[in-house]
């Protein structure tokens, strides 16, 4: 018998996740580079293939696009397959399947031929790797009408979110933080988590909101804690969902707070946090006390891993930020 | 069957080219060569009725293909990808295809289309920019036709896709051709420098889909040669993907509807994907936006038209004792589908605005519900200030 609670990573529970999913219908599918023998390069697949056989866990030849594109043709036929692209910054051969042919399908076919297709992508940096290894391309996706984005930041949400994404009649990219694959943290295998599509106040606080998706989120949290102790109140949103963007409760904090820093990996220019800034600046105007401020990845390709602190936001660069909007 | 003019500089860099099979010579008479001897049987199955179905096929997809060029022309349409010269390859192997195939097109397969039971209009729905997929694949009337796909090549990784659920479904090599499925994936000589075409090769390959591969080879990717695209002739870079292929004389129906017919009933009993390149040429230009005379030889379309599919199949059926009064037939039912087709054309009205938004996606999306009720109060504001 399985705790209702217990304390996993969230590749574990990823891996929960996916094989309750494909216990639960037997059109699901996974298919992705290294996924069945050796678990997947990050072992969250590990052991489905032992469990459910290698023609629903299926280590496919290495080319991106005939993932996606051969995953399209399995939906056609009536499977819900999950495709596994290996790194970040390996999902780029697949960019037009993705983009022009699994995003449109739905459309194109005027509703007759539902793509639920759903794409992991373990995403950003923090580990020290080689170049395309660490990158946070969600913003080219959350782009491109007809694909819904979602990104987990704690293994409760990656328990769940991977199923209700795997549900979904639509193509959904699920962006997995790496970063984060290893950390435990409590799964309730018993309660329903949020929607998959909406923001979640992850700490109250009410002198300045931060929102961030993905690892960002733990940054944001060590941030707020160390606000605390110099007695400024710091409210944390988990962004959870990119694509739509749940509003209401980012509108709401900000109407609270009147100070909104949005804080990201991914380089800043045209990125998921510019699109969340320009929103809450036309809808929450009277609101704020102050502009909002974006903290974000340089505009410059991944730096060498020796030097990626100095790239990546962390909680100090976010104190900064929340220094310049109180200081307004 | 001779390499076209466009092709003989080719052969030096192959140790062995076989012949395509052809069961017509270029007069139209019955003179199957070497090749086509072990597709002899399959041709037996066609009876006199078939024969003469394939050439009203032909015939009328040369003539609404015709009236689309005008149509086109007449601003009716924005654009309109002709299939001249290229019906009996896609007449052959369509008539070959059982009714439980699925076919995956690229967007020049009107005659395939045709086969199936597609009404052209929905084509030309498309063309004319009032639907953006013209027919509905999952509805039985359109014979698993698929969409037409417009990025080069990527349509052979769907047929794959397909392919292999077809595979994990078992619903293959049950010993029942007339049950089992295979799944047919057609694109173009210029297709084969997409990678996507070579990750179908290797995906089917991997898994023993049961699949063909139909490759048109019209000789030009709009205005480059199928030179550019390929050193050797196509159909033997199957061969580096472990698939068996075969090359045949695209121009002849029966060969054609034999290879297609023994290929396809190979895939659906197990026999992993096959890949057939029919030589065939377009006789027109690539869309009503190009103009071959910018870059195709008059020796070139000479060749080509003195090959002409259509003109061949009608020798061959007067041999049989087809007689002017089949052929006027012919005529006078390709004259009406073009009327009845630009007929309807001229109808199609621009469709509703909420198609902006109503399939976006599957399920309710709030930022297409919003945008979808601005635009309509938007409209009704404009309306209501006149």
């Amino acid at each position: 018998m399985v705790a209702a609670t217990e304390e996993l990573p969230l590749a574990k529970a990823l891996n929960a996740g996916l094989r309750a999913a494909l216990a639960a219908d037997d059109r699901v599918l996974l298919m992705g580079e290294d996924i069945g023998k050796l678990g997947g390069v990050f072992r969250v697949t590990e052991g489905l293939q032992a469990e459910f056989g290698t023609n629903r866990v299926i280590d496919t030849p290495l080319a991106e696009s005939g993932i996606v594109g051969s995953a399209i043709g399995l939906a056609m036929r009536g499977y819900r397959p999950v495709c596994e692209i290996q790194f970040d910054g390996f999902i780029y051969p697949a960019f037009d399947q993705i983009t022009s042919q699994l995003a449109k399908f739905t459309a194109r076919t005027a509703g007759a031929v539902p793509m639920p297709v759903v794409i992991r992508v373990p995403y950003g940096g923090h580990i020290g790797a080689v170049e395309h290894h660490q990158e946070s391309p969600e913003a080219y996706f959350a782009h491109t009408a007809g694909l819904r984005v979602v990104s987990p930041s704690t293994p409760n949400d990656g328990y769940w979110m991977i199923q209700e994404a795997i549900a979904s009649n639509d193509p959904v990219m699920f962006f997995e933080p790496k970063s984060r694959y290893w950390p435990k943290g409590p799964v309730d295998f018993a309660l329903s988590a949020a929607p998959l599509h909406s923001t979640r106040v992850v700490r109250t606080g009410t002198d300045v909101t931060v929102i961030g998706h993905g690892a960002m989120v733990a940054g944001l949290l060590q941030a707020a804690q160390v606000a605390a102790e110099e007695g400024i109140s710091i409210e944390v949103l988990d962004l959870r969902s990119l694509s739509p963007v749940d509003y209401a409760p980012i509108l709401a904090s900000v109407e609270k707070t009147g100070r909104l820093v949005v804080c990201q990996e991914a380089t800043g220019f045209a990125s998921v946090g510019s699109e969340i800034a320009a929103t809450v600046a036309e809808r929450a105007f009277y609101s704020l006390e102050s502009p909002v401020l974006r903290v974000s990845g340089f505009d410059t390709p991944y730096p060498a891993s020796k030097i990626e602190s100095f790239y990546l936001p962390d909680a100090d660069r976010v104190l900064e930020a929340v220094d310049r909007a109180l200081a307004f | 069957m001779k390499l076209a003019p466009t092709q003989k500089h080719e052969v030096s860099h192959v140790a062995e080219v076989s012949p395509a099979v052809q069961f017509l010579s270029i007069d139209g008479a019955f003179a199957p060569n070497e090749a086509a001897e072990e597709y002899l049987p399959y041709l037996q199955e066609l009876d006199e009725a078939d024969h003469r179905r394939f050439y009203t096929d032909m015939a009328v997809t040369r003539r609404f293909d015709e009236e689309c060029t005008n149509l086109q022309r007449q601003g009716q349409m924005g654009l309109w990808p002709p299939s001249h010269g290229q019906e009996a390859a896609q007449v052959g192997s369509a008539r070959a295809a059982r009714a439980q195939d699925v076919i995956f097109p690229s967007y020049r397969e009107h005659a395939v289309a045709l086969v199936r039971g597609v009404d052209i209009v929905d084509i030309v729905k498309v063309m004319r920019g009032v639907s953006m997929g013209g027919w509905d694949a999952t509805d039985p009337a359109n014979g698993n036709f698929r969409n037409y796909c417009l990025v080069i090549g990527s349509q052979t990784l769907h047929a794959t896709g397909y392919a292999t659920g077809v595979r994990f479904d078992g619903a293959y090599a049950t010993g029942d051709v007339e049950s089992d499925i295979a799944v047919m994936a057609y694109f173009g000589d210029g297709a084969t420098s997409q990678g996507d075409v070579s990750e179908a090769f290797v995906f089917s390959a991997s898994g023993q889909n049961p699949q063909v591969f139909f490759l048109q080879n019209n000789h030009w990717a709009i205005s480059v040669p199928v030179t550019t695209q390929s050193r050797t002739p196509l159909y033997l870079r199957a061969a580096g993907f472990g698939i068996p292929s075969v090359q045949i004389d695209g121009n002849d129906v029966l060969a054609s509807y034999a290879v297609s017919r023994k290929h396809l009933d190979d895939a659906r009993s197990g026999g992993g994907p096959q890949l057939i390149e029919a030589m065939t040429y377009r006789i027109g230009a690539h869309t009503t936006s190009d103009d071959p005379s910018r870059y195709q030889t008059p020796e070139q379309l000479a060749y080509w038209v003195a090959r002409d599919p259509i003109i061949r199949f009608e020798t061959y059926l007067r041999a049989q004792g087809a007689d002017d009064a089949f052929f006027d037939e012919v005529h006078t039912q390709a004259e009406d589908f073009s009327a009845d087709l630009r007929q309807r054309t001229l109808e199609l009205g621009a469709p509703p605005l909420s198609t902006i938004f109503d399939n976006a996606y599957s399920e309710p999306h709030p930022v297409i519900d919003e945008q979808k009720a601005w635009l309509q109060a938007y409209e009704s504001s404009l309306t209501e200030g006149a």
